[in-house]
């Protein structure tokens, strides 16, 4: 299999499966209460310089809670996997966490608009990068879940995307048709928010699981966050509803409304005007320091920020707008 | 004839390309739109598909991500990335809808920079997303955009997502999926298919109220013209009636 054409792009991560079993031997497999708070998770477990990805959709199921806590700690120089990331490469561009990013989705929240702080800090120069697609990243994380260094795709070639990717095009030895492979990403550390969680790691995603479900399995290490915590009886009682298993878990954090402000399935809607506020604030470098100490600098933790945004009033407002209930009301 | 402005018409002209018992993977904004306004109108049985893993809502609002709680509403699977992106790949998907900063003639799309350094770019825009994957993999790509000089350019500065990239066949030696490409471009003065030989953009259709001229003083390349040109048939009262009371009653996507 000759490579055809190389990207120009630098590999952030190690893709050597060999590397990561070796790591993988060495973690623990016991089945031990691991609960402990978001914060003492964040101190034990994501450190300066490491590579970081977090799970969910941008603004839908991300630990954004996780997210407020790293730059609070005020991580630095982070790799960061830009895989359908909104609001939190907004969060994470805020504290400057990161130095160098695997592009896939980045500073824009969709249909919202785009993030000022995110792009300022982008178009910088101060972070490096690496160019990719959503589906690029999944099956990267599928290569690492798998334990093979690569697996081949059929997107990105002819582009500049995979011109500034680090993949390379390969000959089909059994087709002759040109491949894109796809480097094994193995993220040093990864937080993932969940529905429900037993004490020891076993963990439940509702709905959509977007990367997930490989992402776990591709981690280094993996912190869960969890809207509640469930018994362990509980997960045995239907093991077709476990989504990661709990020998992939290194802590387990209990943060209800942990997606706040984003959307979290079957629980909450995303609250768009506390997410309007925070484009707003950053136009102005200045007003945008003071929304950032009062947001995350002065709260204790996640419950004090929403506590700023109307506390339990507003997550049972989102909690109807999630259900359309808001919908039945108006119609009657 | 009904008033309507030009988004309603663009969404009115995508939705009808959107045939009963296709599958289309789709963004959010106009091209959900239109996809609802299908299922509404001619194809009941469209399937929508959305990057993140929700398949064949029956979607009650316009979504605000193409992974939030609407997406997979009422939906028959609630799946992932590399489901959607494989069963793209697959060659299962018939219609895809994308946009970009800046479009050239041959369809492929920028949605990543403008300026020439890569590291530290003038302008710096999301990258990809998925939009590169649907593009490589759906049978057929369509934007809808709004007719602009600064946006359809001789030269994009960064090929995010590909269109028939050199012309010719260009497209097939790249060792992208066979066939599959950019189909027609929307705006709100027209429509454009590719010429079959050379796949460059060449004007099919004009909206009431242009002329070609308005269309190529708005283009920044020379643009073909197709044998036959008609008239683009604008919104029914039906269409409109649908679209205003049923997929967008807040005005999100056509009060724009």
């Amino acid at each position: 299999m000759d490579v055809i054409e190389e990207g120009v792009g630098r590999l952030l991560t190690d893709p050597d499966p060999d590397n990561a079993r070796e790591f993988f031997r060495k973690k623990s497999r016991k089945m031990v209460d691991k609960v402990m708070s978001l914060k003492d998770a964040i101190e034990k477990f994501v450190h300066d310089g490491e590579y970081l990805a977090i799970g969910g959709f941008g603004a839908i199921r991300t630990p954004i809670a996780a997210c407020h806590e790293i730059v609070r700690q005020g991580r630095k120089n982070m790799g960061f996997a830009g895989h359908t990331s909104t609001h939190d490469f907004e969060v994470l561009s805020a504290g400057e966490v990161f130095n160098r990013v695997d592009i896939a989705y980045i500073i824009g929240l969709e249909a919202r608009g785009l993030s000022p702080c995110a792009r300022r800090y982008m178009e910088s120069g101060k972070v490096e990068i690496t160019e990719w697609t959503n589906y690029s990243l999944a099956a990267r994380l599928k290569a690492a879940a798998m334990g093979v260094p690569f697996v081949p795709t059929r997107n990105v070639l002819g582009t500049d995307t995979f011109h500034y990717s680090a993949g390379k095009v390969v000959e089909c030895p059994f087709t002759g048709k040109k491949l894109m492979l796809q480097p094994a990403l193995y993220p040093d550390i990864s937080v993932i928010h969940v529905h429900e969680a037993d004490i020891y790691g076993n963990a439940r995603i509702k709905g959509i699981t977007i990367s997930d479900l490989d992402l776990a399995r591709a981690s280094k290490r993996l912190i869960i966050t969890t809207e509640r915590l469930i018994s362990n009886e509980e997960i045995r009682r239907d093991p077709s509803l476990t989504s990661i298993p709990f020998y992939l878990v290194d802590a387990v954090c209990e943060v209800r409304y942990g997606a706040y402000p984003g959307n979290m399935p079957y629980e909450y809607f995303s609250d768009e005007e506390h997410l309007q506020e925070w484009l707003k604030a950053e136009r102005d470098p200045e007003v945008f320091k003071e929304f950032l100490k009062r947001n995350i600098y002065d709260c204790k933790n996640h419950a004090e920020y929403i506590e700023l945004h109307g506390g339990i009033e507003k997550m049972n407002e989102l909690r109807t707008k999630e259900f359309l209930i808001h919908k039945e009301a108006n119609n009657g | 004839m009904a008033d309507y402005n030009v988004m309603e018409m663009m969404i009115t002209v995508a939705a009808r390309e959107l045939e009963d018992g296709a599958t289309v993977g789709v963004g959010t904004g106009a091209p959900c739109a239109a996809a609802m306004l299908a299922q509404k109108t001619g194809s009941p049985n469209l399937v929508i598909m959305f990057e993140a893993g929700g398949v064949s809502p029956l979607l009650p609002e316009m979504p605000i991500s193409v992974g939030d709680s609407r997406t997979f509403y009422k939906a028959v699977m609630a799946s992932g990335m590399c489901d959607i992106m494989e069963t793209c790949c697959r060659g299962f998907v018939d219609y895809t809808f994308l946009g970009g900063a800046q479009i050239d003639m041959y369809g492929n799309l920028n949605s990543t920079r403008i300026g020439p350094d890569h590291q530290k770019p003038k302008v710096r825009f999301p990258g990809s997303g998925g939009a590169n994957d649907f593009a490589s993999f759906c049978w057929r790509m369509m934007v809808i955009t709004p007719q602009d000089k600064r946006r359809f350019v001789e030269k994009v500065d960064f090929i995010t997502t590909p269109g028939w990239l050199e012309g010719g066949d260009s497209r097939a030696k790249s060792g992208l999926p066979l066939g599959a490409g950019p189909y027609k471009i929307i705006t709100n003065m027209g429509v454009m298919d590719f010429e079959p030989e050379s796949k460059r953009m060449r004007v099919i259709s004009i909206n009431p109220g242009y002329s070609f001229k308005d269309i190529q003083d708005n283009c920044g390349f020379e643009l073909l013209k197709a044998p036959k040109i008609v008239e683009t048939r604008p919104p029914t009262d039906d269409e409109l009636r649908i679209l205003r009371e049923e997929v967008d009653p807040y005005r999100y996507i056509i009060g724009r």
